[in-house]
């Protein structure tokens, strides 16, 4: 018995070498693994990379390892005054930004999806728009208008320059989810007995609540993640998770940015894995 | 039968595109079935719609028990209409599906409670309470919207081609359940349906259309005994026409009579024998085209293949033709 689990190892051994892979898979196989162990590489080595980073009290480019192992960077980065207020503020204004958007994009989503009206190809195509643009040039434009309005510095002007930039994906997204919804769905319920109000609250939105579980994930990450704008109309008085990475960047070693960087993964992390189930393929129209 | 249950008066419903339907009278008894039948695109659906308030009405008027219901939407109408498929929502069970239209009448959740367990023995489907529509058959799913329909006591049930996304064999099924459930129920149910022989199976009366009007409007019997015209002729069962120039001589493959000799009035040839169990079908070349007829399987002995033969026929209708 033990005999044969030692031949059966070696036996896998045997097959750990990378011409009788090539000949065992076929070819096409055997080019999918590259690319797909490319890919790996691609978007986890620089992850694995600020995860060791973070925990280096000293590190030397062009170095591979670093040259001292510790928490010294973590003890900086949380004994900062600024960080328990950035990532207070940072979920404050995402949470804010998200049912801003909703309760505009919404209504325009459903108005699209079912509606016929003037224009509405090129209101859709306006919404790509704002995203085609250079991003800097038109908050600069922005800022111009926020100066005479008083917005520049203010928490209000932050939560509208991110509003802005969820605008294309929660009203796209969302009426993708209403488009789907058979019309028939529809005129059963307003058959029964329900208004057209009480036949979107109770069957169209219900029903479209994966695709826009999904655009509000966005959203609430697009806007934990802004620092553009936010540093152009907030700064200095609003200082927010990503404002806040810009600041320890410039101003201290890459070790410090690596710490920061781990605990801006952590809310993305928490939000994915409570809405992991709605986050997939089906829920985004891609069929 | 004898109450009128829906008015429509000089109904007009017209499409953006010019299609629709055009000054449509007609009555819809208490507890009768009706049927509109007709060929895609002839406006049964609209009229049913328009009853149901999803189309709006160009001219005239829809009158349920007494009242102008035209200009009420969908929710205010005393209507209950049930789809072609897609009736259901599949975030809902099937009990909060038949509760939907209940809950919202404001009816406490007991007397909901009971309704639905009446309606789910109507349907024979009890104990599908928990499942999701989407665990259903689509026959079950139809039944279900039925059953949704019927709970909300509707003044008249609108059915929507409601069986023709089925198999036939659930169809038949389908039928004998709505006639039963009809019976049981003695509501008003307009149907709509592009088969024919489905809407002579189950209705007290078939409206015929034809292009948004009217062709005809009578019992099943009548209607395939004495077609108006040669289009409701040619659409309900299997008519014969012989060409006499002015006119056309109609009748039905079960009113040939063959003779083996030429004592007939018609003469002709066997072209071509069909059994189909309990009668044949009999393709004859007669003088200007092919007849059919149908032949029981007792009178089936002495006929064969390229037999010269004639017939008789025992019912013949005339129409005029058209110029």
């Amino acid at each position: 018995m033990k005999n044969s689990l030692n031949e059966r190892r070696i036996y896998l051994f045997k097959y750990l070498n990378l011409k009788r892979f090539y000949y065992a898979v076929g070819k096409k196989g055997f080019i999918e693994f590259i690319i797909s162990i490319i890919f790996l590489l691609f978007f986890y080595a620089p992850l694995i990379n600020a995860g060791m980073l973070a925990f280096a009290n000293q590190y030397f480019y062009p170095d591979i390892l670093p040259g001292e192992w510790g928490f010294k960077w973590w003890e900086f980065i949380l004994g900062r005054d600024n960080l328990i207020q950035s990532i207070f503020n940072s979920f404050l204004i995402a949470s804010l930004v998200t049912i801003v958007s909703l309760l505009i994009c919404i209504p325009a989503a459903y108005a699209l999806a079912r509606f016929d009206f003037k224009f509405k190809e090129s209101i859709m195509f306006s919404y790509l728009l704002t995203n085609a643009f250079p991003k800097m040039g038109l908050y600069v434009s922005i800022a111009i208008i926020f100066y005479k309005f008083n917005l520049m510095g203010s928490y209000l002007g932050v939560i509208i320059i991110h509003v802005i930039n969820s605008i294309m994906y929660m009203v796209w997204l969302p009426m993708g989810a209403f488009r789907s919804i058979h019309k028939q769905q529809e005129e059963a319920a307003r058959d029964v007995g329900a208004t057209p109000l009480q036949t979107f609250f109770n069957i169209s939105l219900p029903m479209a609540i994966p695709g826009i579980a999904v655009s509000s994930i966005f959203t609430f990450l697009g806007s934990m993640d802004e620092s553009q704008g936010t540093l152009l109309v907030g700064f200095p008085q609003v200082k927010t998770m990503a404002t806040e990475m810009y600041a320890i960047i410039m101003d201290f070693p890459i070790t410090a940015g690596a710490v920061f960087s781990l605990l801006l993964i952590i809310p993305s992390l928490i939000i994915i894995f409570i809405f992991r189930k709605y986050i997939t393929a089906d829920a985004i129209q891609i069929k | 039968m004898s109450e009128v249950k829906v008015k429509i008066k000089d109904l007009s419903v017209i499409y953006d595109n010019g299609d629709g339907v055009r000054n449509i009278d007609l009555d819809i008894y208490e507890s009768e079935i009706l049927t509109l039948l007709g060929p895609s695109g002839c406006g049964k659906s609209t009229i049913l719609r328009a009853i149901g308030g999803f189309n709006k009405l160009t001219g005239g008027e829809i009158i349920i028990d007494g009242e102008d219901i035209s200009q009420l939407p969908p929710e205010k109408r005393p209507t209950s209409m049930v789809f072609q498929s897609y009736n259901l929502w599949p975030h809902m069970t099937v009990y909060e599906n038949l509760a939907f239209g209940l809950k919202l009448r404001k009816i406490s959740s007991k007397e909901i409670e009971s309704e639905i367990n009446k309606v789910l023995k109507l349907l024979k489907m009890e104990g599908f309470e928990d499942k999701y529509p989407a665990q259903l058959s689509g026959g079950q799913q139809q039944r279900i919207a039925i059953g949704r329909s019927v709970l909300l006591k509707p003044a008249v049930l609108l059915l929507d081609e409601p069986f023709s996304a089925l198999d036939a064999k659930i169809r038949h099924q389908m039928r004998e359940e709505l006639k039963r459930i009809q019976s049981e129920l003695n509501i008003s149910v307009v149907f709509v349906t592009h088969d024919q022989e489905e809407a002579i199976s189950i209705s007290h009366r078939i409206v015929v259309m034809d292009k948004g009007k009217i062709a005809q409007v009578g019992t099943p019997t009548e209607i395939y005994e004495e077609p108006v015209n040669p289009y409701v002729a040619s659409f309900i069962g299997e008519m014969n026409f012989i060409d006499e120039g002015d006119k056309f001589l109609a009748f039905r493959p079960e009113e040939v009579e063959i003779v083996t000799n030429d004592s007939g009035e018609y003469p002709a040839t066997i072209e071509h024998i069909m059994l189909y169990g309990h009668y044949s079908q009999v393709l004859l070349r007669g003088r200007h085209n092919m007849i059919r007829a149908f032949v029981p399987k007792t009178n089936m002995v002495d006929i064969e293949e390229h037999m010269k033969v004639s017939f008789n026929v025992t019912k013949i209708r005339e129409y005029e033709k058209e110029i």
